[in-house]
């Protein structure tokens, strides 16, 4: 029978040659993932699972990571305790891949970084961004906290079998069009609730000449439309990606992709070349217009660049190239958060943190900061924040009457030195 | 949630479409997990006064893509503790479906739910007979039963049941 590569991954940890759409399976994790946030509610959901009767149990210290990547450096009170309690938790039970104090970032950008997550794999992560690695060509999906703690104490998740929707991006990029610009164009053509409970396998020559960085941008935002997981086939540029983070060469397996005949419940096609530049207006990510098309300047307060979506050193870049020289407006804050200390290391050795400091940024540690109104940049009533991150949903980064608008890197930069919304 | 609860029953708090995590419990809240602080702040940013207007039973009605965005779990369990006995949505988000089944906040989709009720309606749920009643308007809709699969999970009351019984 012919699958899709999401049903051929589900089948391989099942034990199955094939997995149908709508058909409920358990099946093995080969990773598992959470923060902050997620893992208190975990840990306590964990700890009921073995009750008093039975010994408490990791099903495998080596394939859990915790980063505390949501709240720290710890912002308040309640949040030390917190990580306190998940830190205690880390350490009574010996997991490997604990991220806190100066190991922390983004815990997106930082699995892939340090070879965690590999084609193939299935990943679940108590985090609604975890479909960022499916850019690698894996299944991975966010799940809440007591779905995690499950797979804490067993290895195992339950799974219903994902219809695939595929999108083939054709066409010209046209200039300063990026992952993000396509994937709010997409979310914009099918709807925040677009690809609820489905797969969104994105393909075609676009992709295919796109960085591993704006692919990972691309699958991180498949939660947007709903999407249980966004997938790519690992290619070439996924092998030396691989190869850089891994320090080996990843073996190729031949059976990681798409079967010719796979059913798809839906297949769309976008012309690259009509996108422009990209910025989504509040409230929702599929409000996105052309930068140019904007009628009225929209002036800004902030500006915000870094998160699990583009806080990549690629997006530290392009964000520097049009700063380098220039001014910060007075009226703008810009924050920038590169995703992990790698990545702050390496901005810091091309450059790019004294650029950005001599045009009147603030830097900050590698922390998901205020993307979520956690801390680190809260807007006050009325104010609005030009953010590359992912979610512009009412009172997402602070007041309920402040507005986030969501644009790539290069946007975000030229926006900060006008003082408002603009793509030159 | 335990399919044999037949006894759900209170008045309507009619919720708009695409309500998001954030709007359900925003991450100001997220430095605790205790459920009565959660519950204490759940839809403040789309009500103020939420907590004060509904009381133990009611009903959340709302649109298409119900809990959509983030992962927290804390947004199923502070409606849970807010007293909210059944979440009624044309269609959720899928996380916040699973968790809501996990942790037993009963879930149902129906069909233009938002046109079917009006605020403080009256309504009764069966989830065993799979029958809701707008006692108000004096209206009986039926709701699609739960696959096979889920209804082993609603059956021990959620997730950590089920994998207490079946997966250590």
């Amino acid at each position: 029978m012919n699958q899709t590569i999401t049903q051929k991954i589900i089948a391989r940890h099942c034990k199955k040659n094939f997995v149908e759409a709508g058909e409920f399976v358990l099946a093995k994790v080969d990773f598992a993932l959470s923060n902050d946030v997620t893992s208190p509610l975990a840990i306590k959901q964990f700890y009921k699972i073995f009750g008093e009767d039975k010994r408490p149990k990791v099903f495998d210290r080596t394939k859990v990571a915790i980063v505390l990547d949501h709240f720290t450096p710890n912002k308040d009170i309640n949040s030390a305790q917190q990580n306190k309690f998940t830190s205690e938790f880390a350490k009574k039970f010996k997991i490997k891949h604990f991220y806190d104090g100066g190991c922390v970032g983004v815990e997106h950008a930082l699995l892939p970084e340090n070879g965690l997550v590999k084609p193939g794999d299935i990943v679940i992560g108590a985090d609604s961004h975890t479909c960022t690695y499916g850019a690698l060509g894996l299944f991975s999906t966010g799940v809440g906290s007591t779905d995690l703690a499950v797979v804490w104490a067993t290895g195992n998740v339950w799974l219903k079998v994902p219809e695939t929707i595929k999108i083939i991006y054709k066409g010209k990029l046209n200039k300063n069009v990026f992952g993000k610009d396509l994937i709010l164009a997409t979310i914009k053509k099918i709807g925040v609730d677009g690809a609820n409970y489905k797969t969104i396998e994105l393909t075609g020559e676009v992709i295919k000449k796109l960085s591993i960085f704006s692919r990972f941008t691309m699958t991180n935002m498949a939660i947007e439309c709903g999407a249980k997981n966004g997938i790519i086939e690992p290619d070439e540029t996924t092998f030396e990606y691989l190869e850089q983070v891994q320090g080996s060469r990843f073996k190729v397996q031949s059976w990681l992709k798409s079967d010719k005949g796979a059913k798809y419940c839906d297949e769309i096609e976008i012309d690259c070349s009509k996108i422009y530049p990209q910025v989504a207006l509040p409230h929702l990510p599929e409000n996105s217009v052309n930068v140019r098309d904007l009628e009225k300047k929209i002036y800004i307060d902030q500006v915000v660049i870094g998160s699990c979506t583009n806080g990549w050193l690629e997006d530290l870049r392009l964000a520097a190239r049009v700063l380098k020289g220039k001014k910060v407006n007075r009226s703008v804050r810009c924050l920038i958060f590169p995703a992990t200390p790698r990545i702050y290391m390496q901005a810091l050795k091309e450059g790019l943190i004294e650029t950005f400091l001599n045009s009147g940024c603030i830097i900050n540690p590698p922390t998901c900061g205020p993307c979520l109104g956690g801390h680190l940049g809260i807007l006050a009533e009325g104010e609005k924040s030009l953010a590359t991150t992912n979610r512009n949903f009412v009172g997402r980064m602070g007041h309920i009457k402040s507005e986030v608008y969501l644009s790539n890197p290069v946007v975000a930069a030229y926006s900060a030195v006008r003082g408002y919304i603009s793509e030159s | 949630m335990n399919l044999n609860l037949v006894n759900l029953k209170g008045k309507v708090f009619k919720c708009p479409d695409n309500v998001d995590t954030d709007i359900i419990i925003p991450a100001k809240y997220l430095n605790r997990s205790d459920e009565e602080y959660l519950g204490q702040h759940c839809l403040e940013s789309l009500d103020e006064n939420f907590c004060k207007k509904v009381s133990k039973g009611d009903v959340i009605v709302a649109g298409k893509n119900f809990g959509c965005g983030s992962s927290r779990e804390h947004a199923p369990v502070a409606i849970k503790a807010s007293g909210i006995s059944c979440v009624i949505a044309e269609s959720f988000a899928r996380i916040f479906f699973r968790n809501a089944i996990n942790i037993g906040l009963p879930v149902v989709e129906l069909k233009n739910a938002s046109k079917l009720f009006n605020m403080s309606d009256e309504v009764e749920i069966n989830l065993a007979e799979g029958i809701i009643k707008n006692l108000t308007k004096n209206a009986i809709h039926k709701i699609q039963p739960f696959p096979e699969f889920l209804r082993k999970i609603i059956s021990v009351n959620g997730l950590v049941n089920f994998a207490r019984e079946n997966l250590l």
